[in-house]
């Protein structure tokens, strides 16, 4: 779906599930946009001056300006492309605080607790970070079921700014429960999650994107010393 | 003034957080019922209405619950539309939600950092600090306030550095050295301070101070348990 257009360029890296919000985003409203991959080893010009403050990815760049920070990306892609597919964010107030709150939940407390279970140096802060994660999934759960009201996503017919959120990081649960941690979403704890999960990785704009679990894990065991992660012993 | 018994927010006297939600409302004319809360002893309206979080402030309007302060601020904008607080632009509106959530999640922790630790913790703290400070007094350049000649959303998100950061220091026994070394932004403290909505709508120094220094001494963050 990437083209040579000059206007809407993207810093990412395939593996980063912020880089997959905003691309997701891209495609959802169909534009046309010039995929530039960061490499680890060395942060290019492009991106410092693009983003001194955090020098981190993604960062889009639309007609020389840039724009930081995942869901503040897929916001502006939602405002200046409104015409153009699906509204990312709901049209009511409330809808958009609980979207927004929920999203802030999911940065702040489940996205942390999810790496931690993963690479956290002692087995008790493993155990601690896995109940954290749980405990998680389980409100995230609840939250569905009020927010979509019996539709597919919490976006409703349509995915949606908590859509993006959360579904960027379906690449990583399922490569992590690849790589030995608990099942993470199963139908007898989070049966609407798991359907939820199931719409949302069919969906061609995220499929496009989502990296394949197999790849993710094989980065993961690859650069263990940078993640710090050292697999269970089976 | 646009009346609405429908308001409620319930808040603690020292929270910034609190304040910043309290400013929008007052800044958009809107009347709202204010309740107290004692967080080493919170309410069960509080805890029913936010009960992952726990927190204040929480804003009910129409017996819906919002929480956390900056997703409070766009609620409020976009459900009263009089004296916008966020920009049309897009660019613009994503330029005032990165310098929001940068002075909330950096800014917080470092200044956290520098009032709870000591030593070489503190230091590096104050460091990391100044390194932002810069940053927004590099984003000032040219401008009265972050939002240009008025007032808006990430003055309100910056704001508690305004007063905070200084309650902060004192209570602390810290500087961060603001007037000294970055002016766009020691100039637009005084200036964010000396707005009417912002002077009228502050706790009293002194008391502040103290609850802070006391806060220090327990040297517990769960006290003021604010976003």
């Amino acid at each position: 779906m990437t083209s040579q257009n000059p206007e809407v360029k993207l810093l990412g890296a395939w593996a980063s599930p912020y880089v997959a919000r905003a691309r997701i985003a891209l495609h959802l409203k169909e534009v046309q946009y010039e995929f530039l991959e960061e490499k680890f080893s060395a942060k290019s010009e492009l991106l410092l001056k693009s983003n001194p403050v955090y020098k981190k990815i993604p960062v889009l760049i639309h007609d020389g300006k840039s724009v930081c920070e995942s869901m503040i990306i897929v916001q502006y892609i939602d405002d200046v492309w409104a015409s153009s597919g699906p509204a990312l964010m709901p049209g009511d107030a409330y809808e958009r605080a609980m979207h927004r709150f929920w999203t802030i939940y999911i940065d702040n407390k489940f996205i942390p607790s999810l790496f931690d279970m993963m690479t956290s140096p002692t087995e008790e802060a493993k155990v601690e970070a896995k109940e954290q994660t749980m405990a998680s999934l389980q409100l995230l759960e609840e939250a569905f079921g009020k927010i979509s009201k019996g539709k597919p996503f919490f976006g409703g017919d349509t995915i949606g700014y908590l859509d993006i959120a959360l579904g960027s990081f379906l690449g990583w649960m399922k490569a992590f429960e690849e790589m030995n941690s608990p099942k993470l979403l199963d139908k007898s704890n989070t049966p609407l999650l798991c359907a939820w999960a199931e719409n949302i990785c069919n969906n061609e704009a995220v499929s496009a994107v989502l990296p394949e679990t197999a790849k993710l894990v094989e980065f993961a065991t690859v650069t263990q010393t940078r993640f710090k992660y050292a697999p269970p012993a089976k | 003034m646009v009346a609405s018994a429908a308001v409620r927010l319930f808040g603690m006297w020292a929270s910034p957080a609190v304040r910043r939600v309290e400013w929008a409302l007052k800044l958009k004319g809107i009347e709202y019922e204010y309740i107290e809360e004692d967080l080493s002893n919170k309410s069960s309206s509080l805890l029913e209405f936010n009960p992952i979080n726990k927190q204040v402030p929480v804003l009910v309007h129409n017996g819906n619950p919002i929480v956390e302060s900056l997703v409070i601020l766009e609620y409020i904008d976009e459900t009263w539309k009089d004296n916008p607080i966020l920009p049309v632009d897009p660019l613009e509106r994503s330029k005032a939600r990165f310098w929001a959530t940068f002075v909330d999640v950096k800014c917080r922790e470092e200044s956290r950092k520098a009032f709870f630790m000591e030593g070489e913790e503190k230091e590096k703290a104050i460091e990391n600090l100044q390194v932002q400070l810069k940053a927004l007094d590099e984003e000032l350049e040219g401008k009265k306030f972050f939002s240009g000649d008025h007032i808006g959303y990430t003055d309100l998100a910056v704001g508690w550095m305004a007063f905070w950061l200084g309650v902060g220091e004192e209570a602390a026994g810290f500087k961060a050295n603001y007037d000294l070394k970055f002016p766009n932004f020691s100039r637009w403290m005084k200036d964010f301070l000396a707005e009417p909505v912002i002077k009228d709508n502050l706790p009293p120094r002194e008391k502040t101070v103290e609850f802070f220094r006391s806060f220090k001494q327990l040297g517990s963050c769960t006290k003021v348990n604010q976003k």
